[in-house]
């Protein structure tokens, strides 16, 4: 059986670095990422707060991810377990994030639709990482050398702030896009989808349908 | 609270590591290896195995001659102290928010948060505080199929929602699939999830032709081509359990849900005496939660250990 490929990258990667990655490569990260996510697009996007962070200089890489973490009386962070969420949702905020962040890598769960990678993410050189599992949140934790500051905590709560994080060997990750933007679970999805057909030999669909899954009014369930 | 967030149940071990050894999917077999590592990591670490800690709650089961000190009342504040307590210290992410105003108390607390759920056994003077961590936006759905879908309905929407969850792995399979048939729909969900959260790896349900649909069902799921994260592979579904309940005579009520790669549980059984003994095994799904008659028959074997 053929072992992905173990690759080191910059969380301020050169776009050479970026040409070489092929999809499904397992890559490590080090260097400085920060979370955010639909709180902090919000508020930096359409509220239009300023940045608490130099990006891209500080880090061209946003982790779509919440850790477990809790505050401590002296204000310093006890951070644990580190896992991604998903990001199809963040999808009407990624374009406008892509150009005003500079993010280069964006890492979370499940991957970004090939239209978006095409729209969004191949004009402004980026790529998608996403995380294995889900859930090596243990692992990724390892990767943790510090938490350097966490902003807009208190406006978002801990799970929306934006969480700065020095990391070193944070990994696994894996190449889901690239800067063509060519999708890997896409690819997946194309060859899976041949063999299910014939599973479904022998059903018909369900008597009663579902409202509210086509933009035709008129329909009804029967 | 905390060995539920850390340690991985032996019997979801013991599934997942069987289907490792069977995935021949490479990136599938990648992403198995790594989540095996994962585990070890949390346990040596005493780090949440998972990131995303879930929403936790709580299944609290009382032998009949239990007593709380304080009434239920006082169970229920513990329970929601120890929430909020263990959001600190473990930590737990803290994903608990207000629907609308995304309020978040950071600690896993708030308007019906824990959920607190409660059965009663027959004997005994034990409480068991079950703590079910169960993460996830996706893998669960419901649908209303009536009796003239039959079996091949049941089928069917158990395979579309294994195959459209499955992408891109958003139902973070391999899971164990819970199936609740009939109830109305709120009993309906409430039973598949029990059959994820509060079944093992491994059991069976006792009436024998379900049993039969389980290991067909668990089958099924396997052989769709996918596997972990939705690469090509073939291990969805560590192990099938389907839960029933009566339900209208005109309908078919069903649910699916899949408890995750995390399947996060713990049970710790307090005695009169303060003695605590923890274990992995809800032990939920007993003939007395599943009788079908009026009364409770009690059976010799009861009645000579109550004796």
């Amino acid at each position: 059986m053929a072992k992905p490929r173990r690759l080191t990258l910059s969380t301020n990667p050169k776009k050479e670095e970026l040409t070489e990655l092929r999809l499904g490569d397992v890559v490590y990260l080090d260097g400085t990422i920060y979370t955010a996510r639909e709180g902090v697009y919000k508020r930096a996007l359409e509220e239009k707060a300023n940045l608490p962070v130099d990006l891209p200089h500080q880090s061209a890489a946003n982790f779509h991810c919440s850790p477990a973490a809790s505050m401590n009386s002296d204000g310093s962070f006890n951070l644990g377990s580190v896992t991604a969420t998903a990001s199809f949702r963040f999808s009407k905020w990624i374009g406008q994030w892509l150009s005003q962040s500079g993010a280069k890598l964006i890492i979370g769960k499940g991957g970004m639709s090939a239209e978006d990678y095409k729209k969004h993410f191949v004009p402004n050189g980026a790529i998608y990482l996403t995380t294995v599992g889900y859930g090596t949140g243990a692992l990724l934790g390892r990767g943790v050398e510090k938490v350097s500051g966490v902003y807009w905590h208190s406006e978002l709560g801990l799970a929306q702030a934006m969480w700065v994080i020095d990391v070193k060997q944070m990994g696994p990750f894996m190449v889901e896009s690239d800067l063509l933007g060519n999708s890997l679970f896409e690819r997946e999805n194309r060859k899976i989808a041949e063999g299910i057909g014939k599973l479904y030999e022998g059903t018909k669909p369900a008597t009663l349908k579902r409202y509210g899954e086509t933009d035709n009014r008129s329909d009804e369930l029967i | 609270m905390e060995k539920a967030a850390i340690e991985i149940p032996q019997d979801y071990l013991s599934g997942l590591k069987r289907a490792a050894k069977d995935e021949d999917g490479d990136l599938s077999s990648f992403v198995l290896e790594a989540m095996l590592e994962n585990y070890e990591a949390a346990k040596q670490d005493r780090s949440a195995m998972c990131g995303d800690t879930g929403t936790p709650r709580w299944y609290v089961k009382m032998g009949n001659n239990a007593r709380i000190e304080g009434g239920p009342i006082a169970l229920e504040s513990a329970l929601r102290r120890a929430t909020a307590s263990a959001t600190k210290t473990v930590p737990l992410r803290p994903n608990r928010v207000h629907p609308l105003w995304r309020t978040d108390y950071d600690n896993n607390v708030g308007i019906g948060a824990p959920e607190i759920e409660y059965a009663f056994e027959p004997e005994g003077e034990w409480i068991d505080l079950i703590t079910v961590h169960k993460g996830g936006l996706f893998g669960t759905d419901y649908r209303m199929l009536f009796p003239s879908d039959g079996i091949e309905g049941i089928k069917r929407f158990y395979l579309d929602s294994l195959i459209a969850f499955g992408k891109r792995g958003l139902a973070c399979q391999p899971a164990i699939i819970g199936i609740g048939l009939g109830g109305s729909k709120d009993a309906c969900m409430v039973l598949g999830k029990r059959a994820a959260c509060l079944r093992i790896v491994g059991d069976q349900n006792p009436d024998p032709k379900i049993a039969n649909l389980e290991q067909e069902f668990k089958e099924l799921g396997n052989s769709i081509g996918m596997g972990a994260m939705g690469f090509v592979g073939k291990s969805m579904v560590i192990d099938c359990n389907i839960e029933v309940g009566f339900c209208h005579t005109g309908g078919m009520q069903m649910s699916v849900h899949a408890f995750c790669l995390s399947s996060r549980r713990a049970v710790a059984r307090i005695f009169p005496n303060g003695e605590v003994v923890y274990r992995t095994d809800p032990e939920w799904y007993t003939p007395y939660q599943r009788r079908e008659t009026v009364d409770w028959q009690e059976s010799p074997e009861w009645q000579s250990h109550a004796g």
